[in-house]
């Protein structure tokens, strides 16, 4: 896609060599718009934090292009990262962790500021207006970040990831950390944000519900690979890829009447030090044949805007599996 | 809801809880009141600091000692062999008893209740040793059904792995087959699945729901999870700041929430967010953070139907029948 703010194609992430690397992502390719919001969306080890920190290259790529503005950050040297990390920047899933405790917020902001020489001789009064973005007191600068509760640190985190105004955020489950009626201070926060400053994000989260209210589209990972990617209503109110519907179906809902969760998937997720040949999912997929052992199913055009990597072309509806 | 009994296999009422700290003395669970009777789960719901785990907590005897005490209430625990033993006042070797033997539970994170240094086939076998006085074979038989009970595969091998060769499901599964292998009357799940992936979290929560079934226990499930709420509970008691603000069966508080905290919470969720003029969905959020108050309400300082009378006194329990509310105004709200 011509115009995209951000275009990975074939990135791959191995850690440690030798005979059975740790596959983390195998092979992904994507875009985001301007302004765009895309969801990655997986259980564990399905590499979807891992391909936050190679796009903001605080991780190397093992092979693939990461294109940000049409400039290759894949393999960038050091020095021109930093024009890079004016342009993206990444909010935490612990705002405890993330905050340092032995500085007062308005230095932790500024830290952001200084780094790129920004709001030289204003820096107080631009430090002020970021708390006041993200809804937090101006006054409260002076404070350290034990100060706050979980949401107000999120809120920081936040101010210091708009200190260089950058067009994408990588925000990595920024909000798993969160009770749920703070979560939702957050959420419509960081969508009155992306309102008012037109900001692209890679929202990165294992929750469908969260993934759903806040993403234009959502890329559905499983063991480093894209299952499924497309539109967020179509990906989720009718799953084509066999893991989208079980990951779907075994996701709780609020209301005592829905039907009882589905134990589709049986076992557990592979190693990914031992990823299945052929499609990775085919040892819990219930609709699994001998051919997809053979070939890394491509990911095929569904002719709505989506893409999925399923050699089956339909699914029947809900399988149990008791 | 199977198996009813006249009396419920536990009942809390009017629980308070104390801790010391250097800023003095808190009371991180006031005036608490629930029943769990057997072969039923109740969900109890909070958000941190609502004093669901500090609850729980209470009821197994493991309030860190000395700063944490029980200063009020009762907790009846229904025996086995009949009559009814209060935790609150039961001395630690009594309650130690009963623990393992007819109150088991299962924790968040397997790894802090399972030995790192024993095979998870040698921790079941000390168990049921040590509570139905088995011998080695015999013991070791036990612990491979009960490996075949939480459905590992290949138990007969997997008896023999230690703690860190599995995966976390696994480990929770184990921890599942140690909690079951003295057949209690009451399990205490406190968020169980909180730290599993979605697919691996439905495998556990089918597995304890049939476990419940098959063997007529008593759940009391804490979790701050509302869909895990909705999959799990017959009953459910939402906590906020230390108290219980409503409980009420899972549907009628599902769909009829009458606290303006259980009605606040619920539309938190992201699933239900509305669509604005914009077009844009917004979720609702509460404003504010949990905060102690001195007197009245606790929710009063972030609630929406607030009026001075919410800020004085202790507010009453409301009884309806299959509902229980600790509001002035549900009725005129709702």
């Amino acid at each position: 896609m011509s115009g995209a703010l951000l275009e990975v194609r074939g990135l791959t992430k191995h850690f440690g060599g030798g005979a059975h690397p740790v596959r983390a992502v195998e092979d992904v390719s994507f875009a985001i718009q301007p302004g765009e919001v895309l969801g990655l969306v997986g259980e564990s080890g399905s590499g979807k934090s891992t391909i936050g920190r190679l796009i903001l290259r605080l991780l190397d790529p093992t092979a693939g292009s990461v294109r940000f503005g049409g400039d290759e950050i894949a393999t960038a040297p050091e020095r021109k990262l930093k024009a890079l990390r004016r342009r993206a920047q990444m909010v935490f899933q612990d705002p405890f962790a993330s905050l340092n405790p032995r500085l007062r917020v308005r230095d932790i902001i500024g830290e952001a500021l200084d780094a790129h020489g920004l709001a030289r001789g204003r820096r107080t009064e631009r430090i002020g207006e970021l708390m006041e973005t993200v809804g937090l007191p101006a006054a409260h600068m002076t404070r350290y970040p034990h100060e706050f509760s979980g949401g107000q640190r999120q809120r920081i985190g936040i101010a210091r990831a708009l200190a260089v105004e950058p067009e994408l955020i990588v925000a990595d489950e920024p909000v798993s950390a969160l009770d749920v009626s703070v979560q939702a201070q957050v959420l419509n926060l960081m969508q009155d944000l992306r309102a008012r400053f037109g900001l692209a994000m890679l929202f990165i989260s294992h929750d469908l519900d969260v993934v759903e209210l806040m993403c234009d589209r959502i890329a559905v990972l499983y063991l480093g690979r894209v299952m499924e990617i497309g539109p967020a209503e179509i990906v989720t109110a009718r799953p084509r890829h066999p893991y989208t519907q079980a990951l779907l179906a075994a996701s709780p809902k609020a209301d005592p009447d829905a039907p009882k969760l589905s134990r589709t998937l049986k076992g557990d997720i592979p190693s990914p030090m031992a990823p299945p040949s052929g499609c990775v999912f085919r040892t819990r997929c219930p609709y699994a044949m001998p051919a997809c052992a053979e070939v890394v199913p491509p990911l095929r055009d569904a002719g709505d805007g989506r893409a999925y990597a399923c050699i089956l072309d339909s699914l029947p509806s809900r399988p149990e599996v008791a | 809801m199977t198996a009813t009994h006249p009396e419920p296999l536990l009942a809390i009422n009017n629980l308070e809880v104390s801790f010391r700290t250097e800023e003095g003395t808190v009371t991180p669970v006031r005036g608490v009141t629930l029943s769990v009777n057997a072969g039923e789960t109740l969900a109890l719901v909070g958000e941190s600091g609502s004093g669901k785990s500090v609850t729980s907590l209470a009821v197994m005897g493991l309030l860190p000692r000395p700063a944490g005490r029980i200063s009020g209430g009762s907790i009846l625990f229904r025996r086995r062999a009949g009559g009814a033993i209060d935790l609150a006042q039961a001395s630690a070797s009594e309650v130690r008893r009963l623990r393992g033997a007819e109150i088991a539970m299962i924790f968040q994170e397997p790894m802090t209740s399972l030995n790192p240094v024993l095979t998870v086939g040698e921790q079941i076998a000390e168990s049921v040793r040590l509570h139905r006085g088995l011998g080695q074979g015999d013991a070791m038989r036990r612990a491979r059904e009960m490996l075949d009970l939480v459905e590992i595969p290949d138990a007969g091998r997997r008896v023999h792995d230690y703690p860190h060769q599995m995966s976390g499901g696994m480990r929770q599964r184990v921890m599942i087959a140690l909690a079951m292998a003295c057949d209690p009357a009451l399990l205490i799940a406190d968020e169980p699945t909180t730290a599993l992936d979605v697919t691996i979290q439905a495998q556990i929560l089918a597995l304890i729901e049939r476990l419940r079934r098959e063997m007529g226990m008593g759940v009391l499930f804490i979790t701050h999870n509302l869909g895990v709420v909705a999959e799990v509970a017959d009953r459910v008691a939402v906590m906020y700041a230390g108290e219980v603000v409503e409980s009420a069966p899972v549907r009628p508080l599902f769909h009829a929430p009458r606290h303006p905290y259980t009605r606040a919470l619920l539309d938190c969720l992201p699933a239900r967010a509305a669509r604005g003029a914009d077009g844009r969905r917004v979720v609702r959020s509460i404003p504010g953070t949990v905060s102690r108050v001195a007197e009245g309400c606790g929710f009063a300082p972030r609630c929406e139907f607030v009026r001075d009378s919410c800020r004085v006194g202790a507010i009453p329990l409301e009884s309806e029948p299959d509902r229980v509310v600790r509001c002035l105004r549900w009725r005129e709200i709702a």
